[in-house]
């Protein structure tokens, strides 16, 4: 049975193998990593159901294998190779599969989740849209805000708040704070830490099932963005004295063997997706029911 | 019966015959039923699928998508196309991206309305004819209102193309009757193209969307009846994708071709026609394409002022002239 830290932890190497192929030239184009930010997917997952529909960033790898056992899809979509998710299209920040959509403009999804929600609305499953602090920059959040709330949709907005967006840290981007804009749209807005994760599912539980019903719920998680922005674009300094829960969980009795099985387990899914084919564009066929 | 019931018909029978349509926009309830009554009486007849929604034209079409991604049909009415540049970003981004970009095709039925164009006195920020920035969007249909295409086949074949569209509704044509020629001519319909001619092989053929069909009319009455000039036109319903066959063998025959559009000149669908007529009749065209255009102007709104800059069958009649010199 794959457990949280597992998952955590295939996220956690998922995204150093990425940054290591990059820094071999074997991947094309940039990449976004989650690391330090993958909590916040795995203490979600098994509060999101198969009919709810998730919609993902820029940053998405975390939330596409919190929902999905699929390191080798999403590698092979990252590499286009054979038996990519979406052919190698849409590559590592545009992905669809049934439930589950990311794309690659700021703001663009949280309208698109408001149609979905608006679409679910009183079917019992919702709509979870994942943003950063630096999406707060966009109109489109308060469009959708607005919307959510005038007209009761269960949408459930994560934000991921790590403090800086791309290179600007978040005080030279933002005036208040998200709390009073949510609060200013009449959104209920919680707070959270994510290092815990579950002491995040137990705060969320009820909050998420109110959300089900027509409440729309913004959940802000102070994140460390542990990785440079894209591929070795870091501007910052002092990034490894912030928290890390790898650093903070690694003493846990089963740690280190877990570790090693993640370690593995990603290293033989490179190795297998590498050795693949090339990936072909199916472009007339139709997907339906995504 | 007037275009814009024609079109009041077409969005009823669209949200009759589908309980998963929508309809979203400002201002489109009864008894308003929106700034140009397209849309009277339906929020009265589907109370719960015609949606008045806030001042927020990104974050509607972006609704629109997301109704479209799940299944659902979306019509989103703009009330003004000149304020599509706030929803740009959904349809280019997103919609026409969703349904290509995630390796096989995703289908999805949103249609865009967007009442367009000038003569009406609304000034420089609500009388734009800003079809040219949606040609050649992998992804996006174009298509535009005329007068000669039935609104309820055009959204019957937008809507199962499954693919996102722009629906440019000019506002001069709300109140025009349907279906109305001049009777110098006569006119008919194949295959989504209309065509408007006299019995006699034309001297010019002129092309021209939706919205400029009574200017071109207007022209073309001038022309033959005082220069015995004779023209035919082609209205095609869907701008782009362009289906060029038909106009490459209509103007074949010709001695000039003029496209005629309200837009402003520079990278115009006019100039996508004219780039496809010369590939494919090089050698063959007597003369280069013309384009009529609107002047390179922002939109007064003083009435004569306005008339000053907009295509009119004045710049339509002096094009067709200056074309078979």
């Amino acid at each position: 049975m794959t457990t949280d830290l597992d998952r955590l932890l295939l996220i956690r190497h998922f995204e150093r193998a990425l940054l290591d192929l990059f820094a071999k030239g074997e991947l094309n184009g940039t990449t976004h990593t989650c690391l330090g930010q993958e909590i916040v997917p795995v203490a979600l997952a098994p509060l999101l159901g198969p009919d709810d529909h998730v919609f993902s960033n820029h940053r998405g790898h975390g939330h596409y294998l919190a929902r999905f056992d699929d390191p080798a899809g999403l590698l092979a979509e990252i590499m286009g190779r054979e038996g990519a998710v979406c052919d190698g299209v849409g590559g590592s920040q545009h992905i669809l599969r049934e439930g589950y959509l990311s794309t690659g403009v700021q703001g663009e999804s949280l309208p698109v989740a408001v149609g979905a929600a608006l679409h679910l609305r009183g079917s019992g499953a919702l709509a979870c849209a994942y943003i950063g602090d630096g999406t707060w920059g966009e109109g489109a959040v308060y469009e959708s805000l607005n919307l959510a709330a005038l007209w009761g949709l269960p949408l459930l907005v994560v934000v991921e708040h790590n403090g800086i967006a791309q290179t600007t840290p978040t005080e030279l981007a933002m005036s208040g704070t998200i709390g009073a804009r949510c609060a200013a749209f009449g959104v209920a807005h919680t707070a959270l830490p994510a290092d815990d994760v579950s002491a995040i599912r137990t705060v969320l539980t009820p909050l998420v099932a109110a959300v089900r019903t027509g409440s729309p719920l913004v959940v802000e998680f102070a994140v460390n963005r542990l990785g440079p922005h894209s591929k070795g674009d870091d501007t910052r300094s002092g990034v490894s004295e912030l928290r890390d829960w790898y650093r903070d969980m690694s003493d846990v009795t089963g740690f280190a063997e877990a570790d090693a099985r993640a370690r593995d387990l990603v290293g033989s899914v490179v190795r297998e997706v590498k050795a693949r084919p090339l990936s072909t564009w199916g472009r007339q066929a139709v997907r339906r029911g995504a | 019966m007037r275009v814009v019931e024609n079109l009041n018909h077409a969005l009823h029978e669209v949200l009759a015959a589908n309980p998963r349509a929508f309809l979203l926009g400002e201002d489109l309830l009864d008894p308003y039923g929106g700034a140009f009554k397209a849309t009277r009486g339906l929020s009265t007849r589907f109370p719960s699928r015609v949606i008045t929604t806030p001042i927020s034209e990104s974050a509607i079409t972006g609704v629109g998508a997301g109704l479209a991604l799940c299944g659902d049909t979306a019509i989103v009415e703009i009330m003004f196309s000149d304020f599509v540049t706030l929803a740009f970003d959904q349809i280019v981004n997103f919609a026409a991206k969703s349904v290509s970009m995630y390796g096989t095709r995703v289908p999805m039925r949103l249609i865009v309305r967007l009442p367009t164009g000038g003569g009406r006195g609304y000034g420089p920020t609500h009388s734009q004819s800003l079809q040219k920035h949606f040609i050649g969007v992998p992804g996006l249909d174009v298509y535009e209102m005329s007068p000669l295409h039935d609104n309820h086949a055009v959204f019957t074949q937008m809507i199962a193309a499954e693919r996102p569209c722009v629906f440019f509704e000019d506002k001069v044509l709300y109140t025009k009757r349907m279906h109305e020629v001049d009777d110098l001519f006569t006119w008919d319909l194949t295959d989504g193209l209309a065509r408007v001619h006299v019995d006699t092989p034309p001297d010019c053929v002129i092309i021209a969307p939706g919205g400029v069909t009574h200017r071109a009319l207007a022209a073309m009455r001038r022309l033959l009846l005082e220069q015995e000039i004779v023209c035919t036109l082609l209205v095609p319903s869907r701008l782009h994708p362009l289906d060029a066959a038909p106009l490459v063998a209509v103007a074949r025959e010709a001695r000039s071709v003029v496209v005629a559009e309200e837009s402003t000149a520079g990278g115009t669908w006019g100039a996508e026609v004219a780039h496809v007529l010369h590939r494919e009749l090089w050698g063959v065209l007597r003369n280069p394409v013309a384009l009529a255009h609107s002047a390179d102007s922002i939109i007064p709104t003083a009435s004569h002022l306005e008339r000053a800059v907009l295509l009119t069958e004045t710049t339509i009649h002096d094009t067709v002239l200056e074309s078979l010199k």
